[in-house]
């Protein structure tokens, strides 16, 4: 850790890594002990970098970004390993000291903008109230401040939209709402889990350019959660791919793209048709994902591995490869097909 | 808010046949009770003339919906008949006494509200903590115990050993209001257990409810403390849960005075309407009830506005 962080504990130097995710592990309480629902998930986002985080239904995308902010379930659940964010670990900080972060220092937002907003309150107030509960303005200022976020967002008539209740808009505007409240206290990174998923594909396409628009405007790191390469493609400069609840592989979009090294990335790529980028879903591997109680004690993937040979049976590291990261020992004898894309 | 009217204009149309209808029951008790109501009104030793007369004054020999319409005049005219017995007017007999049975019901009410929502909040809050479990069983054996004999319970410890309250009887609120909640005191702690053990509940399964859905969860990503996401989302969100059950109450609370107006001997139109039905007074039976089933369609109208003010689902949906 470096010195100047820990002292100041918010700052970063140059080059230095806004989150730092090593080997964080999280377990659920089951009928018969503890459960594990992650397994040694490291990854990196540096100050105003876009990363994505992608991965079939399951794999554990969300359980990752909410161990970030500890949103986990508050009782039976459990996490180990470091989450350094600006050089601070956030594995061991109190829930009132995670309260000073989430939101001020950290926004987020999810996947299902319908039910993501409390229905009894104005959108004007669900907003103000995260201002109040940072910063030290007055009422009138985060009123003001409120209305200046929804225009930032796109909004055309803040001043009528912040007086009105959620079930009165739309999914997309309801969205914008979100991404208004995460952005309002301007936190250094966004933890956007799925952010259009739930959309109209040409409203995906609108939320995506607003928030790629408003992270290079202001700077912020993006942490980008979804299902779809083809927004990854098109707006990521690196990403992760998850496998049932690990990473197996890591490195630079381009890279990735143009020869993936692990089989389950190339079989995400494969899936990827190169003109309607954007439609596309991950579907096209056989099998299914394994439940965390049968998990195979050897390569998660080898069941459904094309690729697969009896020494796959053993446990299967991350293995740095440069800027890059994989956990398939064939890696190197393997020549997988890139989507073409670049 | 410009959709209140509307709403209130609705829900008065909606209550209209509830009102004809629960009227109409009212007057056809004198009907369903079996035999000839001439005969019931004037009692099992009456002469044939007496029968006669009585027949003629009521309107006996007129068919129902006519004998009706003439009753419901009456009635809004505020005449509700008189006592078979004391031949007062029975609007008269109900209003005196009525202060009484209001003055323990709402104390009761205000009591359960003031421990019951906070309970279950602080359960909800805690959910699977001991705090919650003993909460929740105490809760439980709350609603179980009948309140008469919550009421004898209280009666022995606290007048006749301790000599803190009185053991029966009742002040008037306008004579002397201290005096009066004293004496109304044990009544409405016998009666507020209930209504307590009720609402913890039921606040605290609201609560986790709302405690699960996903907005709460924004709540906590927004970095709002715990106090404000109980108290001002979770409290909000449950409100109209929570006015549809105190209205529910009320009726609780009215029928509960019943049984408590008789264990403390307070004259409320609880014992009223019990002394009158053993009597055979049909009119004040018939006059308390009428009194009261509209003070629960009032109360009902009551909920369903403050609904529409507290959420805006409920006057989108109205
Ligand atoms: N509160 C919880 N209790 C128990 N299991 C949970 C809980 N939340 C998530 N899980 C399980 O953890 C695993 C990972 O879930 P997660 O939500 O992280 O997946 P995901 O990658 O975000 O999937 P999706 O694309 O569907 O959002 C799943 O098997 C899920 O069933
Ligand atoms: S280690 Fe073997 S089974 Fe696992 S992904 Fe690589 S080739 Fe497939
Ligand atoms: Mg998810």
């Amino acid at each position: 850790m470096n010195v100047l962080a820990q002292s100041h504990g918010r700052l970063t130097l140059p080059g230095e890594n806004l989150l730092d995710i090593r080997n964080l592990c999280v377990f659920f309480r089951g009928d018969s002990g503890w459960l594990q629902m992650l397994k040694d998930v490291s990854l990196t986002v540096k100050p105003g970098e876009v990363v994505g985080l992608v991965g079939e239904s399951g794999c554990g995308k969300s359980l990752t970004a909410l161990s970030v902010l500890n949103l986990l379930p508050l009782r039976g659940c459990r996490r180990t390993g470091q989450i350094l964010f600006e050089g601070e670990d956030l594995v061991p900080v109190s829930e009132s000291g995670m309260r000073a972060i989430r939101g001020r220092r950290i926004g987020m937002i999810f996947q299902e903008p319908m039910s993501a907003l409390d229905p009894v309150f104005t959108v004007g107030t669900q907003i103000s109230e995260t201002v109040l509960a940072h910063l030290n303005v007055s009422r009138k200022e985060a009123d003001e401040r409120t209305v200046e976020a929804l225009a930032n967002v796109g909004i055309a008539s803040p001043r009528n939209v912040a007086a009105m209740y959620p079930m009165s808009l739309s999914g997309g505007m309801r969205q914008r709402v979100m991404i208004a409240i995460a952005l309002i206290c301007e936190p250094r990174l966004l933890i956007a889990d799925e952010p259009t998923t739930a959309l109209d594909v040409t409203i995906q396409a609108q939320i995506m350019d607003l928030l790629l628009e408003l992270g290079s405007r202001t700077g912020i790191a993006i942490l980008f959660i979804t299902h779809n390469l083809g927004l990854v493609a098109e707006s990521c400069s690196r990403m992760l791919t998850m496998y049932a609840g690990e990473i197996v592989e890591d490195g630079p979009v381009q890279d990735i793209l143009a020869r993936p090294l692990h089989p389950y990335t190339a079989g995400l790529l494969g899936s990827l048709p190169h003109r309607q980028a954007r439609k596309s879903r991950l579907s096209s591997i056989p099998g299914r994902v394994p439940s965390i109680t049968e998990m195979p004690s050897g390569c998660r993937f080898g069941p459904r591995c094309s690729y697969a040979e009896p020494e796959c049976n053993a446990p299967q590291s991350l293995l740095p490869l440069g800027a890059r990261h994989v956990r398939c020992r064939r890696h190197e004898t393997l020549s997988l097909a890139g989507s073409g894309h670049e | 808010m410009h959709k209140l009217p509307l709403v209130i204009g609705n829900r008065l149309w909606q209550l209209l046949p509830i009102i004809v209808l629960a009227t109409f029951v009212v007057f056809a008790l004198l009907h369903l009770v079996p035999g000839d109501p001439a005969l019931v009104l004037a009692g099992d030793y009456a002469s044939d003339e007496r029968l006669a007369e009585i027949r003629k004054l009521y309107g006996f020999d007129q068919p129902l919906v006519v004998q009706y319409g003439l009753w419901l005049l009456q009635v809004v005219q505020g005449d509700l008949g008189r006592s078979l017995l004391s031949s007062q007017p029975v609007l008269e007999m109900i209003l005196h006494r009525l202060p009484n049975t209001l003055l323990i019901a709402t104390y009761a009410l205000v009591v359960a509200a003031f421990v019951g929502i906070p309970l279950g909040v602080l359960a909800a809050a805690r959910s699977g903590s001991r705090l919650d479990s003993f909460v929740t069983s105490i809760a439980s054996l709350g609603v179980a115990l009948p309140s008469f004999w919550l009421a004898m319970l209280l009666v022995l410890h606290f007048s006749l050993q301790l000599r803190l309250f009185p053991t029966t009887g009742a002040v008037y609120f306008t004579t002397d209001p201290l005096a009066a909640i004293h004496y109304a005191t044990l009544p409405s702690l016998a009666l507020a257990v209930g209504v307590i053990a009720e609402l913890t509940r039921q606040v605290r399964s609201a609560l986790l409810e709302v405690f699960n859905s996903q907005y709460i969860r924004t709540l906590r990503a927004k970095g709002l403390s715990r106090t404000a996401i109980v108290w001002q989302h979770g409290l909000r969100n449950i409100s109209v849960t929570l006015l549809t059950l105190l209205g529910l109450q009320v009726n609780r609370l009215l029928s509960g005075a019943v049984v408590i107006e008789a264990v403390f001997a307070i004259p409320g139109v609880g014992t009223l309407v019990s002394y009158s039905a053993i009597n055979k007074d049909f009119p004040v039976v018939q006059g308390v009830v009428l009194i009261l089933v509209t003070m629960v369609i009032l109360i009902n109208l009551i909920v369903d506005i403050f609904s529409a003010l507290l959420d805006p689902r409920v006057a989108e949906a109205s």
